[in-house]
């Protein structure tokens, strides 16, 4: 895919408006098609966290692995998601597993190569930052309400 | 063409309470009902069918209301129907087994006979939502009294703009209606989508809040009326997440549940606020208590 066809998905993106034409710019240098079979893995726990995905087709269950049980699914993300923060925070380890359910098309975007964009330019990593925190800020409270088992009887 | 403007009903006035559904006879009488069937939903839930016990007894209840169910010699649980309202010859009721008189339901059988009084309380606004997207909120045991709304909005689909239900259930293994929300799947003009908050590696659908849902629903927010039912915390979360999307709060209708006893609003057991449940809901328009359901003492 062309650039141009990079800019025209993140541009429409909910998650990257408002970003002014210039950091769209950069955030284009740094994607690229990725495709994932169902059962694949897109990252694995303890791996190097170098880039984030949005989701253009599938799902991908976010899974933490427990002893006995396998893999026990926290949430999934679908087409239109952003998956994956830990490429800005240090360690830049992930720490769960992202598995494919479906066919999964998306944009990884380098985070390594952002990582350092937005050291040079600060409005670029306050963007970033605040965009990744609203996901973390949203993740967090579900996380909290899923943690009150609603449905269990009295709730 | 339709009317975009939102209802502005609020809960049923006083003279549309007279049109709804009442007892026939004496509200406090219990009237026998046989047990047709006993459907096993979940571990803990189950359904049972009921049919009149005398050649004249009948039963019209609308999409939302309850009934007092009496289990002889054990005590008497209100219960929304969660059968088709066009159908009075057989009632449903979807009922979780949590205490003395609901474990004594499970343990009927057909052909046993238990007392019914009903129905009673206010119902989902299926009348008002006509010409209207209609979100349907779902959590838990919580699309039981629902049911009767879907299937009214099915059977006249054509009043209704977009339809969608939105499902959360504990896991795959608490997920009720499994057959009918398959089949209601299959349709092109209801989208339903159901999500868990718990799964294995097996389970292939969604994991993840029912909120979630209402973020990604398509919907016209300032022509959508919202049916939620469900854990009270989510409803509140829901409620949330569609003023977020633009419905107003006016356009959001809530079934509570409290300790509802009489059923006819005289003993005070249910009251919330300045509301008795069993006579002023159990159906309720959400900006009305939202903030009675805030306060921790009530």
């Amino acid at each position: 895919m062309s650039t141009s066809g990079f800019e025209q998905i993140l541009g429409r993106h909910p998650f990257f408006a408002d970003l002014d034409p210039a950091q769209l710019a950069t955030l284009v240098g740094c994607a690229r098609n990725v495709r994932f079979e169902p059962g694949e893995y897109l990252f694995r726990e303890g791996e190097a966290a170098d880039c984030f995905y949005m989701l253009r087709f599938g799902r991908v269950a976010v899974e933490i692995a427990t002893p006995g049980a396998g893999g026990v699914t926290l949430e999934t993300v679908d087409a239109g998601d952003v998956l994956g923060w830990s490429w800005l925070f240090p360690p830049y380890k992930w720490h769960f597993d992202a598995r494919a359910t479906s066919l999964v098309r998306a944009l990884a975007l380098d985070g390594v190569c952002l990582r350092g964009k937005c050291g040079q330019d600060a409005p670029l990593g306050l963007a970033l930052m605040t965009r990744f925190a609203r996901v973390a800020i949203q993740r967090l409270e579900a996380t909290q309400i899923q943690l009150l088992d609603l449905y269990t009887a009295g709730r | 063409m339709l009317d975009t403007k939102a209802p502005d009903s609020t809960n049923p006035t006083p003279a549309a309470m007279r049109l709804l559904p009442a007892p026939a006879a004496d509200p406090m009488r219990p009237v026998p009902w046989t047990v047709r069937r006993v459907l096993r939903e979940t571990a803990d839930t189950f359904t049972l069918a009921l049919a009149p016990a005398e050649a004249d007894t009948r039963l019209a209840f609308a999409a939302g209301q309850f009934n007092m169910l009496y289990a002889f010699g054990l005590g008497e649980v209100p219960i929304s129907a969660s059968g088709d309202p066009a159908r009075s010859d057989e009632l449903l009721h979807t009922i979780r087994a949590v205490g003395a008189v609901t474990r004594g339901l499970r343990r009927a059988r057909p052909g046993d006979r238990i007392g019914v009084r009903g129905p009673f309380g206010t119902a989902w606004p299926v009348e008002e939502a006509r010409g209207h997207d209609v979100v349907i909120v779902a959590g838990g045991i919580g699309l039981a009294p629902l049911r009767p709304a879907i299937h009214h909005l099915l059977a006249h689909r054509g009043q209704y703009g977009r339809v969608s239900l939105l499902y959360g259930a504990r896991s795959a293994g608490d997920i009720l209606y499994r057959r009918e929300l398959s089949r209601w799947r299959g349709r092109f003009d209801l989208s339903v989508e159901v999500t868990v908050d718990r799964a294995g590696s097996e389970w292939q659908g969604r994991v993840g809040l029912v909120t979630r849902l209402v973020d990604r629903a398509v919907l016209e927010p300032a022509s959508t009326v919202a049916l939620l039912c469900g854990p009270e915390v989510m409803m509140r979360c829901a409620a949330q997440a569609l003023e977020e999307r633009g419905v107003p709060q006016a356009s959001v209708y809530v079934s509570l549940e409290r300790n509802m006893k009489c059923a006819v609003g005289l003993c005070g057991h249910c009251q919330l606020g300045p509301a008795l449940v069993c006579r002023d809901g159990p159906v309720f328009r959400y900006d009305r208590l939202r903030r009675v359901l805030a306060v921790r003492e009530v």
